[in-house]
């Protein structure tokens, strides 16, 4: 192929808003506090924003806000707007924007995710998980009569069956938990950040056995906005801009949690195989990865989907921390990730993917030139490979 | 699974209808094409391997192999008293048929990757909801006599 067009493409700006377990505040209201940072980041003023693009819009689950509400709430002039939850995961609206910016559809795209889940209700049948609609007819009809509700269900079936072909453990698995909180310490904006050790994860109450407490991540109240701009204005973004190498939007399997063909992964090997694909990059020049913790299995299906390591090696490879911790070959979830940071629905991800290759992480990684980012699990999975200044 | 049975939110679709029903005489169906004779599931509008309309609902031998599943310590909906398996079991006439189900008549510690199951039925209401139990209890029930 010629260059992927995606490299037309960078991230201007990026905040969030305030974040908390409870904060008893709208989603338009969270959208528009990190809307605004993320526009004054980019050295831009609503003036310049001309295209807006969010996961999951109208309908979607985790709460949030509409692109219209944004729009609306700014009273923004666009050229083009984008929601929907049928993308490459939650990145599939970071996706989306940079393909308008890439084909001249806008110049100045502001991206945003907004969950307001910690100050909602309990989940109900129907309320579903992992961005389904459960009370539908549609493939979930086929687990909820069953008392599987929630994706930790789902995903607690594919972590099980990895235990069971490659002998993954709970003491593996859990040092992705471990690794998460201790990164944790260092983010203001976390939600646990009490030390935590692995004998603290192997002694809290299951869930959805194998999986634990401490293996899913913790609803919040929160907003994350980017800026992706054209990479022209690369040299005027004053916090410094930070290229688009590749994005992975690949979906060649069963687009199915139940029916998908392995379940020892999951439609992220598509999906990073698709990004690679698109770049001479390779998994040898990243510096840091950002891989989704929405459960602590998804971070190790991301690792083996990436090639970080082998097929079901990924349990061995975070074993202990050493390989995934600051200072390790693969700092992983250097933020603290979801299970410790607040889902953020991979933007919390994305957010530190931008910090690190700024250089104003707050755990950062020396010399941090190239992140990977993967966000999303079972059949909605997305990811981006960025760098330090435009690709 | 706690004696009484738990809420069995079913949702049928036009297309999934008799699945949901299929139990009435005891036994389970799948769709299966009428063309190219592959198994479809979930049940849709058309076959997805030839494409043919000719597709309809067929008895199966309602045997498998639990696949997977968790042991739900959550009560992820009123109702469902845990601690319950749920589980995916491949069905013999073709493992890329995966059923969503729970996993009764055993102990929650003795269900494993790769245990033989047969299917049984619990009434909810209009529908038949298709459960697995193990296969191997088959011939302890008859020795039980009844
Ligand atoms: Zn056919």
């Amino acid at each position: 192929m010629g260059e992927p067009q995606e490299r037309r493409a960078v991230i201007s700006g990026a905040a969030q808003s305030d974040i908390g377990r409870r904060l008893y505040r709208t989603g338009i209201d969270l959208t528009v506090e990190a809307a605004l940072r993320a526009i004054a980041d980019a050295g831009l003023t609503t003036a310049d924003i001309d295209g807006v693009s969010t996961y999951p819009g109208f309908g979607g689950s985790f709460g949030g806000a509409m692109g219209a509400e944004l729009h609306e709430a700014l009273r923004l002039s666009l050229n083009w707007r984008s929601a929907g939850v049928e993308t490459a995961g939650p990145l599939g609206a970071v996706h989306n924007a940079i393909l308008a910016v890439a084909t001249g559809m806008a110049r100045h795209v502001l991206v945003f995710r907004t969950v307001v889940e910690g100050s909602g209700g309990p989940l109900r049948p129907g309320s579903g998980g992992g961005g389904g609609s459960a009370g539908s007819a549609g493939p979930f009809q086929f687990m909820i009569p069953y008392g599987a509700a929630s994706a930790a269900c789902w995903v607690a079936c594919y972590a099980r069956r990895h235990m069971h072909d490659y002998g993954t453990t709970r003491t593996q698995l859990g040092a992705i938990a471990v690794n998460g909180r201790a990164n944790a310490a260092s983010n203001p904006k976390a939600i646990y950040t009490e030390p935590m050790t692995i004998d603290d994860y192997l002694a809290v109450r299951m869930v959805s056995d194998p999986l634990c407490l401490y293996d899913c991540d913790v609803p919040c109240d929160g907003s994350t906005a980017v800026v992706v701009s054209h990479r022209d204005y690369a040299p005027d973004a004053p916090a410094g801009a930070v290229g688009v190498n590749a994005i992975g939007t690949a979906i060649r399997g069963r687009p199915s949690w139940d029916q998908f063909d392995d379940l020892t992964s999951m439609m992220m090997r598509h999906t990073a195989a698709s990004m690679w694909e698109r770049t001479e990059l390779t998994v040898d020049d990243v510096d840091t990865a950002q891989l989704y913790d929405g459960f602590s299995w998804l971070t190790l299906a991301w690792i083996e989907a990436m090639g970080f390591c082998g097929k079901g090696e990924s349990g061995a490879f975070v074993e202990g921390g050493a390989n995934i911790g600051p200072g390790g070959p693969l700092p992983l979830n250097t933020s603290g990730g979801q299970l410790s940071a607040g889902r953020l629905h991979g933007f919390g991800h994305l957010h530190e993917a931008v910090m690190q290759l700024r250089g104003t992480a707050n755990i950062g990684v020396e010399d941090c030139e190239v992140v990977a980012v993967g966000a999303g699990g079972g059949p909605e999975t997305g990811c981006l490979l960025l760098t330090r200044g435009p690709s | 699974m706690s004696a009484a049975s738990p809420p069995r939110f079913v949702l049928a679709s036009p297309e999934s209808d008799f699945y949901w029903r299929s139990g009435a005489d005891g036994r389970l169906r799948i769709q299966r094409c009428g063309d190219c004779r592959r198994w479809i599931h979930p049940p849709g509008p058309a076959c997805p391997f030839c494409h043919s309309r000719r597709i309809g609902p067929e008895p199966v031998a309602g045997t498998g192999t639990v696949a997977t599943f968790t042991v739900n310590r959550k009560e992820w909906i009123p109702g469902f008293t845990p601690p319950y398996v749920f589980a995916f079991v491949e069905l013999d006439e073709d493992p890329a048929v995966r059923i969503g189900t729970n996993i009764v008549g055993c102990e929650i510690d003795d269900v494993e990757i790769g245990m033989r199951m047969e299917v049984l039925f619990e009434e909810s209401g209009e529908w038949h909801v298709p459960l697995f139990r193990p296969l191997e209890t088959r011939a302890a029930r008859g020795s039980e006599g009844s």
